[in-house]
């Protein structure tokens, strides 16, 4: 049976760091002020080196633009992104705590159907820190919540549940819809607040969306490679896609968990659908391979670790994807350099990152 | 003769759309007053549209209720989404007094024929109130149709007969101990209608969709949905939920004995292929056309009382419909609609406890369906169960 703990949650605020991708301005901060000051910032400045981010006064945070990422990184800088939000990543990698979470510059604090406002952090906080239960599906949703538990018929054996590794949030608003539906419904705005949170069975995948987003860096950290997007590729809107699906097969082959659902944060910008349509072209076609690939996918029981499944999940990409467009081989390369970056940032504990440079402050 | 006016135009489009207007409560008075009129006279008025009105605070309106005597909850506007002819409610009698039962689900009841199978163990008389379309089974029924036969159809079993002698397409079953609940909005749930919708809509088990059922309205498939998946599959079980008294085994029952479901959570998902899931007998619809040979109580517990904790029957029939759903590509839904469990029989689970064998009869059940492979060459749903019951020995 599920005990559901009713102690208040933990801030855990040195323990989690909450990274940004922006090329514009962090306003939006201002309104998640209440929920986000005691935490520390890792903000990744795509576009313009040059500009100057203005960051809201009284956050603690440390700023990384593209100067900041080729001199840390060297020649392994070419596996972030450029002129795309997938750069976040590079956030997790410089990232020394054991929990992230993302969130978009255009997204902002919801009301819950009582009129409150919600803290996400807190509801993610405790996503994580409850178990995940992918083994069999409970009807009642999350049983670790207070007020609900396992339903009859649920065995024993598995409701201790598994770690939470991933915490996906949903968004009021603006939905988000791929450009050929936001083209057909341009109108159509989430109105629905679904009061549950979910673990997603094992063996079955997800779209994962990185505007409302996080995760247990220590137990899945490496899996979360946003992937070659933007400046110079065929191919953009498919970043935190191509993480989703690397993470869940990784997830479920290793035995951790992922929860969807609250919290809700409120989408305020709709992209432009025409622009959407000329990055996710090729993906819309890709992804009808790309599926297919995912729910194949076996990892040997060698692959103990994230960072070995992941190295693994390169080598098939190269080997069955390379053959539907030359762009699979570079993303092969791309996740074999991310691997390569994160160990040498996140060397294991005693050891020294290699680093070029310290972080630089604010 | 003259022609419509504009603003008579306007009210008819907006009495078309009604069910689906929020607000009137900016129209002037006269205005309000003229589409309420025409509402009643296209029969549109429901419980919603009802609230709408005299949400606008006219006191005409109000005064016009009170003289004609509208009442809520009232009769339901015909669902223009099912038929009787498609659809059987089958309800177990565990219990003789089903008065207020069946009067609590007389709007949603009262179109469809009902099958009532009584539990061949229970000696009292049924007591049902007049009006439906209904027909009691009875042990001498069971028997005479079936003679002897290997399945016990006491307790819980009983509705199984009641699918067996069904001639729909559709079946809707709901425990006895079970009303209508209210939704967030304060609209009493059209647990028929919402089944219905839920059999009548895609399923969609081959990946996940984060905003749940796209078919729903106001929502759809997210990006990175593969567009090849979005036709769906065809929806041959609904499982539904419980407010205030859930699901429990008789375990959780003792120790959370003051636990009450109180989150309603508004939605339908698809339960995702080679997921497995304990569906509960207590709210359930089905395709009966399709799924019914799956639809039987295989697993009885050696002490099973009347109590729905001391039964795992229905728990083993989701399974077995699941892995068949799953190989022959059809799908399964959970979430909407709620029904409110009472509980007046929460108490006594303690008692169940003693003799309870359910602790260990999971653990060994579920690894059985999860590794059970149906032969590619069943591609009915009953050459699925045939071969399912072939494992099994």
């Amino acid at each position: 049976m599920a005990s559901a703990s009713h102690a208040p949650t933990p801030l855990l605020k040195d323990e989690l760091d909450i990274v940004i991708p922006t090329i514009r301005n962090l306003d939006f901060l201002e309104m998640w002020r209440p929920f986000f000051q005691p935490y520390h910032l890792i903000i990744v400045q795509d576009g313009d080196p040059s500009k100057t981010i203005r960051v809201p006064e009284g956050f603690d945070y440390e700023l990384y633009n593209r100067n900041d990422i080729n001199r840390m990184l060297g020649p392994k800088a070419s596996c972030i992104s450029f002129k795309d939000s997938a750069c976040r990543c590079f956030g997790y990698m410089v990232s020394k705590k054991k929990y992230i979470y993302t969130i978009d510059d255009d997204c902002f604090v919801a009301k819950d159907p009582s009129g409150k406002d919600i803290n996400a952090l807190e509801q993610h906080i405790k996503n994580l820190l409850s178990p995940s239960t992918p083994f069999f599906f409970n009807t009642l949703y999350d049983p670790y919540r207070v007020g609900a538990d396992f339903v009859r018929g649920y065995p024993f054996s598995l409701r201790e549940g598994v770690p939470t590794a991933v915490s996906h949030g949903l968004w009021l608003n603006i939905p988000d819809y791929d450009a050929p539906t936001q083209l057909v419904k341009p109108l159509e705005r989430n109105t629905r607040y679904v009061d549950a949170i979910l673990t997603i069975p094992k063996g079955t995948l997800f779209p994962m969306c990185g505007m409302n987003l996080a995760f247990d860096r220590e137990l899945i950290g490496p899996a979360m490679y946003f992937g070659l997007m933007g400046d110079g590729q065929p191919i953009g809107r498919y970043d935190d896609m191509w993480a989703g699906w690397c993470t869940k097969v990784i997830t479920d082959h290793l035995g951790l968990g992922v929860k969807t659902g609250l919290p809700y944060i409120w989408h305020s910008k709709a992209s432009n659908p025409f622009v959407n349509l000329k990055k996710e072209y090729n993906g819309i076609f890709w992804q009808e391979e790309l599926i297919p690939f995912f729910q194949s996918v076996s990892l040997p029981k060698e692959a103990t670790t994230v960072q070995k499944c992941y190295l693994e999940l390169a080598k098939q990409v190269r080997a069955k994807l390379g053959k539907v467009d030359g762009y699979f081989n570079k993303l092969a390369d791309s996740m074999v350099t991310w691997i390569e970056a994160w160990d040498e940032l996140n060397p294991p504990k005693g050891g020294v990152p290699t680093a070029n440079g310290p972080p630089p402050k604010k | 003769m003259r022609p419509p006016s504009l603003l008579s135009l306007t009210l008819d489009s907006a009495l078309l759309h009604i069910a689906h207007i929020a607000d009137l409560s900016h129209l002037p008075d006269h205005l309000v007053i003229d589409l309420f009129r025409r509402t009643l006279s296209a029969g549109k008025l429901t419980e919603k549209v009802l609230k709408l009105f005299l949400a606008t605070g006219c006191e005409e309106i109000i005064l016009a209720v009170q003289l004609l005597n509208i009442k809520q909850p009232i009769v339901p506007v015909l669902p223009t989404r099912c038929s009787e002819s498609e659809v059987d409610i089958v309800i177990a009698a565990l219990q003789p007094n089903l008065t207020t039962f069946f009067e609590a689900w007389r709007p949603f009841f009262s179109r469809f024929h009902i099958i009532v199978v009584k539990d061949p163990d229970m000696a009292e008389n049924l007591q049902i109130p007049t009006g439906f379309d209904l027909k009691v089974y009875t042990k001498s029924d069971i028997n005479g149709v079936l003679g002897a036969s290997s399945i016990n159809f006491s307790g819980h079993s009983c509705r199984y007969f009641g699918y067996l002698v069904s001639r729909k397409k559709y079946v809707i079953s709901i425990d006895d101990n079970c009303l209508p609940v209210k939704d967030t909005a304060g609209s009493t749930v059209d647990v028929v209608a919402q089944h219905m919708a839920n059999l009548k809509t895609p399923a969609t088990p081959f990946f996940f969709n984060t905003l749940y059922d796209p078919y729903r309205k106001g929502v759809d498939f997210v990006r990175g949905y593969p567009f090849s998946l979005r036709e769906g599959v065809e929806c041959m079980l609904s499982c539904g939920l419980w407010m205030h008294n859930a699901d429990y085994d008789p375990m959780t029952h003792v120790v959370k004995r003051n636990q009450r479901n109180t989150t309603y959570v508004d939605a339908v998902m698809t339960v995702p292929l080679g997921a497995m899931l304990p569906v509960s007998g207590i709210n359930v619809a089905f395709n009966r056309d399709v799924l019914g040979p799956a639809m039987f109580p295989g697993l009885r517990l050696q002490n099973e009382g009347k109590h729905r904790w001391d039964t795992l029957e229905d728990i083993w029939n989701g399974l077995c419909a699941k892995v068949v759903c799953d190989s022959l590509g059809y799908g399964v839904k959970t979430g909407l609609p709620y029904v409110m469990r009472s509980d007046a029989e929460a108490g006594k689970a303690l008692e169940s406890l003693k003799d309870w064998e359910g602790v260990k009869v999971m653990d060994d059940v579920l690894p059985f369906f999860q590794s059970l492979k149906l032969s590619r060459t069943a591609v009915t749903v009953d050459d699925c169960v045939k071969g399912a019951s072939w494992n099994c020995t």
